[in-house]
């Protein structure tokens, strides 16, 4: 079991959690959350390394570093694992968001009891992505879900209460459709009574009736949709990361909706490819509305985490959108979003909660000014409002060209107008951007004591520097990210996109 | 007579055997050594649950010409009571050393053995007449256990309602069963199932199963026959409150299987699917809802194993080897989640007497451990993963959509569905301790005693293990494929 690279995304966690529940002190929680996080970011490089490796020799097979241990006998249970590029990328942007995130939370109250629960978080975020047994995938889905509750609970702010339990009932209400999906899948996974949990041997078998597929897609897709933002479940997105502390947002936004985009097309569209290839439409036109709909509602926003928060449905909205277009160019274009928009929003939220730490407010009328007062900050912020609204450059632009030219490629009307609609969005992104950046920095200083306000720590310098790092780097070297996902693409993991 | 029978029933003999030991122990020893009756019943107790799963059975037996039927599936449901009996017996060590409880508590032991003895009946009977002693000496003598706080004049209305309402349900019981016993002319499970034959369409076989689901549908507390949970948990004494909900619950449950698939099992989708498919959407969403406004903990935790009563209850309608493992799986992780429950609650009690929630604000700030050892079981209870209550409800939500009807995929969702709100409430408890801590928490630290302590490890341990080691579940699903007990189906 342990010769198996994979199974250390999932030990290290929780070797950190079993160091966390040690520490004396805040220093040496610290150490720990560092250098596991550097451990996990090490080894998710190393892992990329040896993945890209394997394919130049010529491995085709559809995951690579695959593994199964026997966990439920009778029920077929096991705890398979296997990575593509797509989780690998996935890997790689968790461990960077959690060495961020830890610096981010650098001076936080009660400091163990919030990182026991932030890596229990990431421990289902990591151990989703490794494995490719639906049981498995599911309980760490529901893993990373919970430890939202109290860390909003106890370390957020404003209305916590009520965002953080609308925010766990919303995504475990995601989750019991979820659930009812997944236990449908198992029963028709095999046509001849073999029945399994793995993806692969799922798809391999291919045996979902037409009319089941019908009936599970919506069952799973919505349910990974809900986590993914999706419209109109996306309502707990705003109101939670309003609340949600500094780390938790970065987590949240930054990673945990990915795995609504991850498994939107992981299981639903990868298993069921009838019924996404005849639904599409329905979900099509929701995303759309994500999308446009997010970006306006981010343009009357006062407060700036809910500015970003709800940038975030209309980028993570254009993640699904892009899945749902089925065609490579604008799944690749989806994958490039995903790790474009976790790291920049990360950054985004990091940023606030500097600033907010220091100016003790999120609305944006009561501050102005803020370059004169602290230059790194607020340069760091325009670079971040740069990658958001798209500049080439930096990631988002690369993303969002990808996405808008594989949905192109649709010659029919309907995918042709809902492309334009969504198109659009880059215009508001560009208005809310701008406003905020024009009005928060550059404006006139609102407030006298801002004046005496010192610029950022030296965590925050490594925080915020590393994540600018990993955006440019994206956005200056598209094409290796983009065939270490299309390296993906070649065994003909996506049957899907053989069907137009 | 051939007396090896009797050898049949070692599990029940040995039972037996405990039982006068602690009667003896209780009788005749030194007023001195009286202190000692709770440790020593609690060791004795665990050495026959450790000899429970020493000797196991291979094959099924049957004794005295068919009456009492006994074999792997049985036995593992006895053990699991047992190892809870023996977490409540734990657990029950500081109140029953109280004061007020000191010169009875030898009888508290003694009544609750012959409960246990009753429950082990009605899960091996195959006779009605056998079955109904079980049922009767599962319930009478908890009425006496509930009114067991004599000071207190809400445990005397609770063992008026308890009583009161076990014997109304008997007779609801004992009147199905005589029109069973019309139909068919047998009380043998197995006469009755070639007695009934081709009855199907009659009224009256509809009317005498309508009466057995109604009457075992009371203690099990199934909604709308539930009246009587809310005010009874609240008013006994807690550990007689965490028997009554976990082990009654449990031991009814799986005898309500046997009954339903032995006895009935072919009018299945004909006659009694629909009643039950009907009592489960009720008991679910009427318990969860219920359990939303409470604020006494007791009574928030009466409606709770309300809606987990349905949930159980999908195991039995599931009618396959998947949904009988996964009943008696739920019914294992049921009691250690609900027992851990119970453990913080009632040690709670003892030092303080309290038990709203209100008081548990801000619980964090004073007494950590036992904060998270609540917030363990509640995680469990609401099916949070990695603890043993996510498993279960995979498990036992599997089990039911065995059959690919449209109906049962229906029954799942709402269930499904209710575990959201389920998970809502559970929260709230979490919350109370957990994050309203700006005020003062009316709970000051104190020490629980040894017994409390033990009680909370060993059910805090089997929360985390039960589910992540798949052993549990595993066996309990091969023995039952092995007995061949759902093999008509």
């Amino acid at each position: 079991m342990f010769d198996n690279i994979l199974i250390y995304f999932v030990i290290i966690p929780l070797v950190m959690l079993a160091l966390v529940g040690l520490s004396q002190n805040i220093k040496q929680i610290r150490a720990v959350a560092v250098t596991g996080s550097l451990a996990l970011t090490g080894l998710s490089i190393f892992l990329l390394v040896d993945y890209l490796s394997l394919r130049s020799a010529g491995e085709t097979a559809p995951m690579l570093f695959t593994d199964s241990w026997v966990w439920f006998a009778p029920l077929h249970i096991n705890l398979s694992v296997g990575v593509d590029g797509i989780s690998i990328a996935m890997l790689l942007l968790s461990s960077i968001i959690l060495l961020t995130g830890s610096f981010a939370s650098w001076t936080i109250q009660q400091p163990k009891e919030f990182f026991l629960w932030l890596i229990l978080l990431s421990t289902g975020v990591f151990g989703f992505f490794i494995t490719i047994d639906l049981f498995a995938m599911f309980m760490f889905y529901e893993v990373a879900l919970i430890p939202m509750y109290l860390l909003i609970g106890v370390w957020g702010s404003g209305k916590k209460n009520y965002s953080a339990m609308k925010l766990t009932l919303m995504l475990m209400g995601g989750s019991a459709f979820l659930m009812l999906g997944l236990i449908g899948i198992y029963y028709h996974s095999a046509a001849d009574g073999n029945l399994t949990w793995n993806l692969l041997q799922i798809a391999e078998n291919n045996a979902i009736s037409e009319n089941w597929q019908l009936f599970l897609f919506p069952m799973t897709f919505v349910g990974f949709g809900v986590l993914g933002a999706m419209f109109p479940f996306h309502t707990w997105s705003p109101d939670g990361h309003e609340s949600a502390p500094t780390a938790v947002s970065m987590l949240h936004a930054g990673v945990l909706m990915k795995l609504g985009g991850y498994g939107c097309f992981r299981v639903a569209i990868y298993l069921m490819p009838y019924a996404a290839n005849e639904l599409s439409w329905i979900f099509l036109i929701l995303t759309g509305i994500s999308v446009v709909y997010g970006a306006f509602s981010a343009c009357v926003q006062t407060d700036l985490k809910y500015i970003n928060a709800y940038s975030s449905v209309s980028h993570c909205g254009l993640v699904l959108f892009a899945i749902l277009m089925l065609n490579t160019t604008a799944m690749t274009g989806a994958i490039m979003q995903m790790l474009s928009h976790g790291l920049m929003t990360a950054l985004f939220f990091a940023l606030i909660g500097q600033i907010y730490g220091r100016t003790h407010t999120r609305d944006i009328r009561e501050m102005g000014g803020l370059m004169q007062i602290m230059p790194y900050l607020s340069v760091c912020y325009v670079i971040a409002g740069m990658a958001s609204l798209g500049l080439p450059g930096l990631s988002g632009f690369v993303a969002e060209m990808t996405i808008f030219v594989g949905s192109f490629q649709h010659a029919d009307m309907f995918h042709r107008v809902f492309t334009i609609v969504a198109c659009c969005s880059i215009v508001i992104t560009a208005v809310y951007i701008l406003r905020v950046v024009g009005k928060l920095l550059f404006g006139p200083v609102q407030n006298e004591h801002h004046r005496q306000l010192t610029d950022a720590t030296w965590w925050e310098k490594v925080s915020t520097a590393t994540l600018i790092v990993c955006v440019a780097v994206i956005g200056c070297f598209p094409n290796f990210f983009a065939s270490l996902i299309k390296s993906t693409f070649i065994p003909d993991i996506f049957r899907v996109l053989g069907m137009n | 007579m051939d007396y090896t029978q009797f050898l049949a029933m070692k599990q029940e003999i040995g039972l037996l055997v405990v039982f006068l030991l602690v009667f003896l122990y209780d009788t005749f020893m030194p007023k001195k050594a009286l202190n000692g009756t709770a440790a020593f019943t609690c060791t004795i107790f665990a050495i026959f649950t450790a000899l429970g799963f020493c000797c196991l059975f291979s094959s099924d037996v049957t004794a005295f010409s068919g009456m009492y039927s006994t074999g792997a599936v049985m036995s593992a449901i006895k053990n699991i009571l047992n190892l809870g009996v023996l977490i409540v017996l734990i657990q029950s060590c500081k109140w029953a050393n109280s004061e007020f409880q000191i010169m009875r508590r030898g009888e508290f032991y003694e009544l609750l053995l012959v409960t246990l003895f009753g429950m082990y009946l009605m899960i091996s009977a195959r006779h009605f007449l056998l079955f109904i002693i079980g049922l009767e000496s599962a319930s009478l003598p908890l009425a006496a256990m509930v009114a067991f706080d004599k000071n207190r004049y809400e445990s005397h209305e609770a063992a008026i309602k308890y009583i009161l309402t076990a014997v109304f349900s008997s007779a609801v019981f004992m009147l199905g069963l005589s029109f069973v016993y019309g139909l068919s002319g047998s009380l043998y499970f197995d006469q009755i199932v070639s007695g009934l034959g081709n009855s199907a369409n009659s009224a009256m076989l509809i009317v005498a199963i309508a009466f057995v689901i109604a009457g075992i549908g009371f203690k099990l507390s199934l909604v709308p026959f539930h009246l009587w949970t809310a005010d009874v948990y609240q008013g006994a004494p807690t550990s007689v409150t965490s028997y009554l909900s976990v082990i009654s619950k449990g031991a009814t449950a799986f005898a309500f299987l046997v009954v339903m698939s032995q006895v009935f099992g072919q009018f299945y989708d004909k006659v009694w699917m629909w009643m039950l498919y009907a009592l489960i959407i009720l008991t679910i969403t009427v318990g969860n809802l219920f359990a939303i406004r409470q604020r006494n903990m007791k009574r928030f935790l009466a409606f709770s194993s309300i809606s987990q009563a349905g949930y159980i209850m999908l195991g039995v309608i599931a009618m396959n080897e998947v949904g009988v493992a996964s009943l008696m799986y739920y019914v294992l992780v049921y009691i250690f989640s609900n027992l851990a429950a119970f453990g913080v609650i009632g040690a709670i009690e003892n030092a303080t007497g309290k038990v709203s929630m209100d008081d548990y604000n801000g619980l964090y700030k004073t007494n950590p451990r036992l904060s998270f050892a609540m917030m363990l079981a509640m995680f469990s209870l609401a099916g949070i993963p990695p603890f043993a209550g996510f498993f279960s409800k995979f498990f036992i939500f599997t089990g039911a959509l065995h059959q690919e009807s449209v109906a049962m995929y229906i029954l799942v969702l709402i269930a499904l569905i209710n575990t959201i709100i389920s998970l809502y409430y559970y929260l709230l408890v979490v919350k109370a301790m957990f994050i309203k801590t700006e005020e003062e928490c009316q709970i000051a630290n104190f020490r629980s005693s040894c017994s409390e302590r033990l009680g909370l490890w060993i059910t805090v341990g089997g929360i985390i293990l039960l589910g992540i080691a798949s052993c549990c579940y595993s066996y309990l699903l091969n023995l039952t494929q092995a007995s061949g007990m759902m093999s008509m189906f």
